[in-house]
This record gives C-alpha cells, structure tokens and sequence, in this order.
C-alpha cells in the first residue's frame, strides 16, 4: 500500500505501464515527433462531419490501440479514467461509450493526463482492480470553436498563446514486472497569481507547476539531478521560461533537466504556433508517442511528468476573474518502487 | 515577472503589413468603384455597388477558407475595412452550422459582429440627437 509523505504518495507494489497508444493530426504530423505515433491523419476532421466527431475518434483509436498492443479486450479493463476540454467532457464520454468499461469523467483542464495517470495508479496499487486505463484527447478545431473565435475569422493570434494539439493518448496501468513503473504521484493544489489573459495560459499554470515540483522534492528528498528529464505539460515557452526563474530564484534550479511537451511536439519556428502547443493531448500524446516508450527502451530512467492545466471558465474570465493554474506530478521510473 | 517572459506582438512586421493589406483593399475598392462609374453609374451608387462587391469578395473568401490566411499577415490591415465584418459574420456561420441552421448558423451568426451593430446603432442614435438638437438652435 502507498506510503505518504507530506503531498506526496510513493507507490510500493510497483503498478507499470503495460501498453499504450498514441494518435495525433496533420500539425502533429510535421512535428519533431512524427515518426513516434501510432496513427496520423492527413485530415484533422478524420472524416467525421463535426469536430466533435473527429476528437471522440481520437480517444476511440488511442484505446483501440493501446488495447491492442497490450493484447488486451475491452473486458480486460476493470475502469478508465478519461477527460478532455470540452464541456461536460463530452469528446471522452462520447468517445468511450462503445466499450462498456466503468468509467471515470476527470476535468483538469489541459493537466488531465498526469491526474488520469495518477488515478488509474493508484487504483492499481489498492489493489482494486488489475488493469486500468488512462486517456485524454483535445482537438484544435473543437477547443478553438469553444474556447475562442470561429476558425475562419481572420484575426491574429497573440506571441503568447498556445496552439492546441489535435491527439489523444492512452496509457493502460496494470502489474507486469517490465517497466516504466509508476513510482510516485503528488496531486497538485489550485495556485492562483492573478493571470486574465486567455492568451497567456502558460504564465498561469508556471505557478503551480512550480508548486507542485516544490512540494514533490520536499517529500521525496531528491533533487532535479535525480532525473533524466522533467517533462511538464503545456508551458510553452512563456511558461517554461518562467517555471525556469521561480525554481532558480527558490534555490533549485531545474539544470536543463526540464523540458515541456508543449514545445516537443512542434517546431515553434517552422509551424507558426507561437509559444508551443497545449491541450489535454499534447501531454497526452507526447507521453504516450515519446516518453513512455523512452522510458521502456532505457533511454530515459527516472522521469517526472507534470501535466499543468490552466482551469479556466470562459464565462469566469469574462465576469473579470483571473484564471487558476494547477500542475499534477507522476514519477515514472525504470526500477520498481517498494524496496 | 509575467510580462517580462512573455513577448510583445512584432509591431514592426505587422504594423506595415496592415498597412499595406489594408490598402490594397482600399485600392481594390477604389478601383471598382471607377469600373462602375466608367459603366456610368452616379457616384454615390457606383461607390454603394464597390462596397458591395467587397462584402461579396470577403464573404466568398471566408468560404473558401483563404481570408484567415490573409488576415494572419494583414492583422488590423484586413480587420477594419467593410471586409473585416463580412468575415466576422460569415466565419461563424459556417463553425456553427453543424448545431443546426436555426440553433447553430442563425443564433450564432452574430457572435462576433453583434456587438458591433448593436454599439454602432446606438451611437448612430445619439449622435443623430444630438446633430438634430444642435439644428434645432
């Protein structure tokens, strides 16, 4: 049963990740990480007739897949812990309800993948079940519909917004001694700097992305240098930049140990998406296409993922509220937890 | 701390850019608007039927989904002119036919440009008031 020190649950019975999926669009496609994917569409709609449509696809092929890779069926899931942007989580409900597993809605905003990770974990290690799932998806076009301006409306985006991900990435967490392990979780509170620009979401989650690794280093008395790579989830590079400043002005610097999936997964430079990408499927995509197979092959040894999310309301925002960040962390390890 | 990190819009790429964008089609309505009067229109229809074609043009290049990709580059350049409107209207009627013609295309229609009617009705009433009081002295 997991041990906890201050914020943080250290996993002893070494739940892992057994198999995972990753799916993304054509933007994805031109990206660093192409080759990492299982599957690309050319054709962001997926050949559905709404943008809706094509994100529930996304999470629909993420789990087939995962599924079967793992040599899996539906049946084989005991619960699925899903989220996504849209309201009322509509893309994972819609996405999911053909596969008749107990099912879990999360919203973290564009943190859901660590906190769906972290839960699917945790229901491993008590022992309730052998097998859970963890997905999140987001689409450009179907965030953008919501969220901001209609796709055809000629403005100009802003140097600090964020490009949404159109992918999904599933993770399914049971007992198999190969890793990656999942060796600890340090849920994140609601941090809250005052941030109103809709366009600026990376200076709204750095703060709490700060917070949680803080609270993190404190319970497990390791240092930055104790990993491989911190991967946060959607900083861009606004956020980066200042998650960077708070932990070197605390007295722990990350020492180029960091980097965000939200700038891996696109050249900022030739894709025109400004600060980076974000959505529930950038961490989403980035950990289940690069990070996890990373993780298996060797080439990463201890990771810590933090998924950030910043929990904004559209109607808040306009009522003048500022938006609240939030940053949930998992530590993914080579070695099992527990000795 | 924020502001530091984040970076400013490139004002020396864009500022020209609608500058030059935003002329063009002044140029463009100009130029239509001589065609009609060389067709030989009075002035002020000549002028109505070169706003009209613009509107027509705008609308037609929302549909095909090129407007946004000029409007990148043209920022305020292809925002302020009649066009820019044009798009504001027709960009979210076609997001939103999928939710139906009636709930979807119609109710959201004006979503972007409703504001703008509603304001620039408002203060064409109070500016004729006051036009029509100060004739009254």
């Amino acid at each position: 049963m997991a041990v906890r020190k201050g914020n943080t649950l250290f996993l002893e019975t070494a739940p892992s990740v057994i198999s995972y999926g990753a799916v993304g669009s054509k933007k994805e496609s031109e990206g660093p990480l192409a080759a990492a994917f299982d599957r690309l569409w050319e054709d962001s709609t997926l050949g559905e007739d709404t943008w809706e449509k094509a994100e529930c696809r996304l999470q629909k092929e993420a789990i087939r897949i995962a599924l079967e890779k793992g040599e899996l069926s539906p049946k084989d899931l005991q619960v699925i812990f899903a989220g996504d942007l849209l309201n009322q989580c509509s893309s994972s409900i819609y996405g999911l309800r053909e596969l008749g597993v107990p099912f879990v809605g999360l919203y973290g905003a564009c943190s859901t993948m660590a906190e769906s990770l972290a839960m699917a974990a945790l229901f491993i290690e008590g022992g309730f079940g052998e097998r859970a799932a963890a997905i999140t998806s987001s689409h450009f076009c179907s965030a953008e519909r919501q969220f901001r301006f209609p796709l055809e409306y000629g403005g100009q985006r802003t140097p600090t917004s964020q490009w949404t991900v159109t992918g999904s990435g599933a993770a399914i967490l049971g007992r198999k001694a190969a890793p990656p392990y999942v060796r600890a979780v340090t849920i994140g509170s609601i941090i809250d700097m005052g941030i109103t620009d809709a366009n600026n979401m990376g200076a709204a989650m750095a703060p709490a992305a700060a917070d949680t690794l803080r609270r993190f280093f404190r319970d497990s008395g390791m240092a930055p240098a104790d990993f491989d790579l911190i991967a946060t989830g959607d900083l861009g590079q606004v956020g980066s930049d200042l998650l960077r400043e708070v932990m070197e002005k605390e007295g722990c610097p990350l020492e180029g140990r960091h980097n965000d999936c939200g700038l891996m997964i696109y050249d900022r430079e030739r894709q025109q998406v400004e600060a980076g990408g974000s959505g529930c499927g950038c961490s989403a995509s980035v950990l289940c296409a690069y990070l996890l197979p990373a993780l298996q092959r060797g080439e990463l040894k201890n990771l810590l993922f933090m998924a950030t999310g910043a929990l904004m309301s559209t109607t808040a925002v306009q009522q003048g509220e500022s938006i609240p960040g939030i940053a949930h962390l998992v530590w993914l390890s080579q070695e099992p937890g527990g000795k | 701390m924020t502001k530091k990190a984040s970076p400013n819009t490139k004002s020396w790429r864009n500022i020209p850019l609608a500058f030059l964008i935003g002329g063009l089609i002044c140029t463009l309505g100009q130029g239509l608007t001589e065609f009609y009067r060389s067709q030989g229109l009075p002035k002020d229809e000549a002028s109505t039927w070169a706003s009209v074609s613009l509107v027509f043009l705008s609308a037609l290049l929302t549909g095909m989904k090129v407007y946004d990709n000029i409007a990148k580059y043209g920022g305020a350049g292809t925002l302020v002119p009649i066009t820019g409107f044009a798009n504001a209207v027709v960009s979210p009627a076609m997001e939103f036919k999928s939710e139906g013609f009636v709930l979807g295309l119609g109710a959201k229609m004006f979503v972007i440009a409703g504001p703008v009617i509603v304001y620039g009705i408002t203060a064409a009433v109070i500016y004729g008031l006051i036009l029509f009081f100060m004739g009254a002295f």
